[in-house]
């Protein structure tokens, strides 16, 4: 099943290394990535691969809303499935 | 591959413009709850619905956490209540609703709604001890809601019931005067009341229903109101297609969260409810919404016009987005749940006439309107006999959910607190009409209901 990371707030040094590193604790594979800076704003999109990872999508939630509140970032992974019904039809 | 574009779009939407999904209602049938013993009825009541709501909560929840949408509500619809009591040896149906009051708070919703009784065309012994029952009822439970449907475009408006219920509507605002009236923001009085409507307060499970079923309804007058501010000043056709486009993808995602529930649950689905239901917060409101059209304050010349295109819009967005269609659907115009709306009522721009004019091309009615305490059970039942008229005749739904609210006056504010936010006292006009109400007897149903 694959799910969406983002991951938006201030710029910072090792904010994928970080995000990235808890995704592969948790044995998430990304498939793609894309990154920008918008108005000194770091944006990240991640498409993820959730299908070998042990918890639900809801634990993984929690681990990465935690991560993002103590680098004041919002981090948040959300099933594929919503942006799919929201822009495709 | 989606877009990064739209990617944050969504996120925008759900942090910045409030977008949620308002309610997933589980809708349960209590007919097999009747027993002549009423103590065993509302046993038989308690357990089916923690039976089957068991998980409710807690699947809401999850689809939440997985999704990353946020479901503001869990709430329950059962069977009107006048209908599984009718076989009960009691005329008190108080016990009914502290039944659904206890099952509830089982279950963890905030809102249990099915206290009601079908009148349309006349009351049985059960829906008058029903009606006699609600001041007690609302009076002394939390989250029960009650709906009474007094008239219909096929069976006309039962002018007994409209009388009942305007003393029923004062009699529970003085039962609850210390909370300003609140009791009154839990029951709606409708015509033309719909069986699958997600929505509170006039959420009720329907005979022609299954045995239970998942609603859901969307939200999102933020999220239109966005869209709008970017097509600033051109013409009405752009902004019929805009507010179609966001609708679309607004019950797009009510429309998957609705087969997510209903999966999890084991429970079938049943409809999406395409509403833009407003909240007190800043940025959610449908006011706001319409003076975003071109209008100086929400009330004004124009606004009905405005109305018409919105919920007009709303629905043809909505209605390919979604496999089964249906509740209230439109835009909702409740005053006091709408931070637009009480600027405008408190600017004197909105007044009780406005409004009832804009009922006729929206969802529903006069809703969360707070008129004077001294206002007459009379005056209030003539309301909503106009209201009734403009349901029975349109072939619409219409509601009247007043607040009396106990020593208010014209000028003063009463606050209900959360989603159902304050509302600035309202004008009603002085003039009787006890003589009108005092007549009784039935409207007939207009020429429109002979289609056969």
């Amino acid at each position: 099943m694959n799910a969406i990371v983002t991951v938006i707030g201030k710029d910072q040094v090792g904010i994928t290394a970080a995000v990235c590193s808890l995704l592969a604790q948790q044995n998430i594979n990304i498939l793609d990535i894309t990154q920008t800076i918008l108005q000194d704003y770091f944006t990240m999109v991640m498409l993820v691969d959730v299908s070998a990872c042990q918890q639900d999508i809801g634990q993984i939630s929690e681990l990465l809303n935690k991560a993002g509140e103590e680098r004041g970032l919002s981090i948040r992974i959300q099933r594929e499935d919503i942006f799919n019904a929201m822009h495709r039809i | 591959m989606l877009n990064q574009k739209e990617i944050l779009q969504t996120i925008e939407m759900i942090d910045q413009q409030h977008l949620d999904v308002r309610t997933i209602t589980m809708g349960i049938s209590l007919l097999s709850c009747a027993r002549s013993d009423p103590k065993q009825a509302c046993d038989a009541i308690y357990d089916k619905i923690t039976t089957y709501a068991e998980k409710l909560v807690s699947t809401g929840e999850e689809i939440e956490r997985e999704f990353g949408i946020p479901i503001v509500n869990k709430r329950i619809s059962v069977t009107p209540i006048a209908l599984v009591a009718a076989a009960a040896d009691t005329k008190d149906y108080t016990p009914f609703a502290h039944a659904l009051d206890r099952a509830a708070k089982t279950t963890g919703v905030n809102f249990i709604g099915g206290f009601s009784a079908l009148v349309q065309k006349g009351m049985t012994e059960a829906d008058r001890n029903l009606i006699r029952s609600i001041p007690e009822a609302l009076s002394t439970t939390d989250v029960v809601c009650s709906s009474v449907n007094v008239g219909s475009t096929k069976a006309g408006i039962d002018m007994d019931a409209v009388a009942m219920m305007g003393r029923t509507i004062k009699e529970l605002a003085q039962r609850t005067a210390d909370q300003g009236g609140f009791g009154c923001a839990k029951l709606v009085v409708f015509c033309n009341a719909v069986e699958d409507n997600p929505f509170m307060a006039g959420a009720f499970h329907g005979v022609g229903e299954p045995e239970r079923v998942i609603n859901v309804g969307v939200s999102g007058p933020g999220v239109v109101h966005h869209a709008l501010q970017s097509v600033k000043g051109q013409p009405f056709d752009v902004v019929a297609e805009t507010i179609k486009k966001t609708a679309f993808r607004i019950t797009r995602m009510g429309q998957l969260v609705a087969q997510e529930a209903s999966r999890r649950l084991d429970t079938p689905f049943g409809i999406v409810d395409l509403s833009l239901a407003p909240t007190p917060a800043i940025g959610d409101s449908v006011a706001r919404i319409l003076e975003e059209m071109g209008l100086e304050v929400c009330g004004t010349h124009g606004t009905t016009a405005a109305l018409a295109l919105l919920n007009d819009a709303v629905k043809k967005g909505g209605v390919m987005a979604s496999s089964h269609v249906g509740g209230l659907s439109g835009a909702f115009i409740p005053v006091s749940e709408d931070e637009g709306m009480i600027a405008a009522a408190a600017s004197g721009a909105l007044t009780l006439d406005k409004l009832e004019a804009m009922t006729c091309v929206c969802s529903v009615g006069l809703d969360m309107i707070a008129v004077p305490g001294d206002t007459s059970a009379e005056t209030i039942s003539a309301i909503i006999a106009d209201e009734a008229a403009i349901g029975m005749v349109n072939s619409k739904t219409t509601a009247v959910r007043l607040i009396p609210a106990p020593g208010k006056k014209v000028g003063d504010t009463v606050e209900f607190g959360g989603l159902l936010g304050s509302a600035p006292i309202q004008p009603v006009h002085p003039f009787s009409a006890q003589d009108f109400i005092a007549r009784g007897g039935r409207i007939p149903a207009p020429m429109q209901s002979l289609k056969n």
